[in-house]
């Protein structure tokens, strides 16, 4: 399709129509946040940052993102290159389970979790996972899972594996020819997996506040802190926290950006098909 | 291409290397890995809701609670589609056929729901349409409607959480479309709304519908936004995803068994539905 300047009336009338429903669904809502958490000017605002236990919700939000991070992007990858490059008797069914995440409902995989490890629970496992940080950390690698995989799948699929069994063959390594001929064809797509990853767990809710009891200093993640402090009546330290949250996932956003334009400039060069 | 596959030219021919125990290792590993995060939690929740007998799972499943709270969250999911819909196959129409100012800032704005926790978007939603707020007071003077803690809420959370699966499902077919076949069309006398309806919206067709089914799938199972918008209150505004919450908060495991069944079963007849209309493209 081309893009044409707007000349008659109904055009600009959906654009119009376009912008005014986005402004007021996506726009309108941030600038009255930013507006209310300054209501009480930038006092209110110090307190709730200097809080001991945002520092803590905030540390246990972005170490256990990490790890959840790092997990997926290894494991990612490993079931990327296995689904696309291998022929096997289930191989569809497996590739399918990678996007249920995507529709599960989040306090359904904490059900899980506790029917799993909880009280009463169909294992007893030796330390707490229930009401503890592996609990964290098992929602979360579950709620991200798909996006490393269904990231890097389309650019192997378009790979032609002939390169990286010409470098086997030639001599090179398993490890070599993936460090030579696959890792820099797809760093760019594991790096967008990695980042949307990050962001999923940074805004995990359902499943964390169902596994990990909330427990205010322990295993509060930023945002259970803005669901307690909402319950608390303390607004200000909500709607602060939910701004700062706001902040860097629009950073996250301008980074995943930056990245799909580099992605654009190295499809412009001829590839390896 | 070009280049001859090596194979064909047989300089590679039988080389292909025989599977090794490190092959065989990887797929091990992918295999376990889906297995022990997504296929072990799925059977989980069915074994534990049909553990006690299907006259149990039934009883779970027909409390009037429960029954009230899934048949609300499938209404106000299919509102949200339905609008979801057409705004975003509109948004998508305008954003690859109009040159405007401010057009990548916009662009990028579409993508901030799947990034923004959607526990915040419920909060940002709440002061700006609730009961104390400019547009919550006008909403209910002028149309006697109540947005925040009713229904009217639940359906603008879904709305913000889903604005950009059908944009971004519409748009690259957009791009693609040859504009030739619209010129076609306008050259023998179409309008534009004919050569819209007639040449550009069937060729959409398939976009629009998988747009539209994980968007209604990602609306059953949104919890953070709705839990925060809806009130909770049973009956009347709990939806499936906060009633499981509830019953699970309440220790009261057995009864979040059939709402969960229902809820992940709907969730992967959508899936399976979109996997049959993309038809992936790779592997």
């Amino acid at each position: 399709m081309r893009e044409i300047t707007p000349r008659s009336w109904p055009a600009f009338a959906l654009i119009f129509i376009v912008l005014a429903y986005a402004l007021l669904l996506l726009g309108f809502p941030f600038v009255v946040i930013i507006q209310r958490a300054f209501s009480e000017g930038i006092a209110p605002i110090l307190e709730t940052f200097t809080d001991p236990d945002l520092h803590h919700a905030l540390w246990v939000t972005f170490v256990f993102g990490s790890i959840a991070v790092s997990i997926n992007a290894v494991f990612g990858l490993i079931t990327a290159w296995v689904l696309v490059r291998h022929r096997f008797v289930g191989r569809g069914f497996f590739d399918a389970l990678v996007d249920i995440p995507f529709v599960f409902a989040t306090p359904i995989a904490g059900y899980a979790v506790i029917l799993l490890f909880g009280r009463n629970g169909w294992f007893d496992p030796p330390f707490p996972i229930v009401f503890a940080y592996p609990a964290i950390l098992l929602v979360e690698i579950f709620v991200a899972l798909p996006f490393v995989t269904r990231e890097i799948q389309p650019v192997l699929g378009a790979l032609n594996p002939e390169y990286e069994e010409a470098a086997y063959t030639a001599g090179a390594s398993r490890w070599m020819t993936f460090r030579r001929i696959l890792l820099p064809e797809i760093w760019t797509a594991l790096l967008y997996g990695v980042v949307l990853t990050f962001a999923r767990t940074i805004g995990e809710f359902g499943a964390v506040s169902v596994v990990s009891g909330s427990m205010k200093g322990y295993t509060e993640t930023s945002t259970i802190f803005v669901f307690r402090t909402l319950n608390d009546r303390n607004e200000i330290a909500a709607y602060s926290v939910s701004v700062l949250l706001c902040i860097i996932s629009v950073g996250i956003l301008l980074v995943m950006n930056g990245l799909k334009s580099r992605f654009s400039a190295s499809s412009q060069q001829p590839k390896v098909a | 291409m070009t280049d001859f596959p090596l194979a064909a030219r047989g300089v590679i021919s039988a080389n292909r290397p025989r599977p090794s125990y490190g092959v065989w290792g990887l797929r091990f590993a992918a295999i376990t890995y889906l297995t022990a995060f997504i296929l072990i939690p799925i059977l989980v929740i069915y074994v534990q809701g049909f553990r006690y007998g299907l006259e149990t799972f039934i009883e779970s499943l027909s409390r009037p609670a429960a029954l009230s709270a899934i048949r609300l969250s499938i209404w106000t999911s299919v509102i949200m589609t339905v609008i979801n819909t057409v705004m975003g196959t509109l948004t998508a129409y305008v954003l690859v056929a109009y040159r405007f100012p401010g057009k990548k800032l916009f662009n990028l704005l579409i993508d901030v729901p799947f990034a923004v926790p959607t526990l915040v978007i419920g909060v940002m939603l709440v002061v700006s349409y609730g009961p104390q707020t400019v547009l919550g007071t006008f909403f209910a003077d002028q149309f006697d409607l109540r947005v925040v803690f009713a229904t009217p809420g639940i359906v603008l959370a879904l709305l913000f959480v889903g604005y950009p699966f059908v944009i971004r499902t519409v748009q690259p077919v957009l791009e693609q479309l040859e504009p030739n076949q619209e010129e076609a069309a306008h050259t023998i006398g179409a309008s534009p709304l004919t050569t819209f309806f007639r040449v550009i919206l069937p060729a959409l067709r398939p976009a629009i519908i998988t747009g539209a089914l994980l968007s209604f799938a990602r609306s059953l199972g949104e919890f953070g936004s709705v839990v925060i918008i809806s009130g909770n209150i049973p009956m009347r505004t709990e939806t499936a995803t906060t009633y499981i919450y509830a019953q699970i908060e309440g220790g009261n495991i057995q009864a979040a068994a059939g709402a969960s069944a229902v809820l992940l079963f709907v969730a992967f007849a959508v899936t399976i539905s979109v996997d049959i209309f993309l038809r992936r493209r790779y592997a």
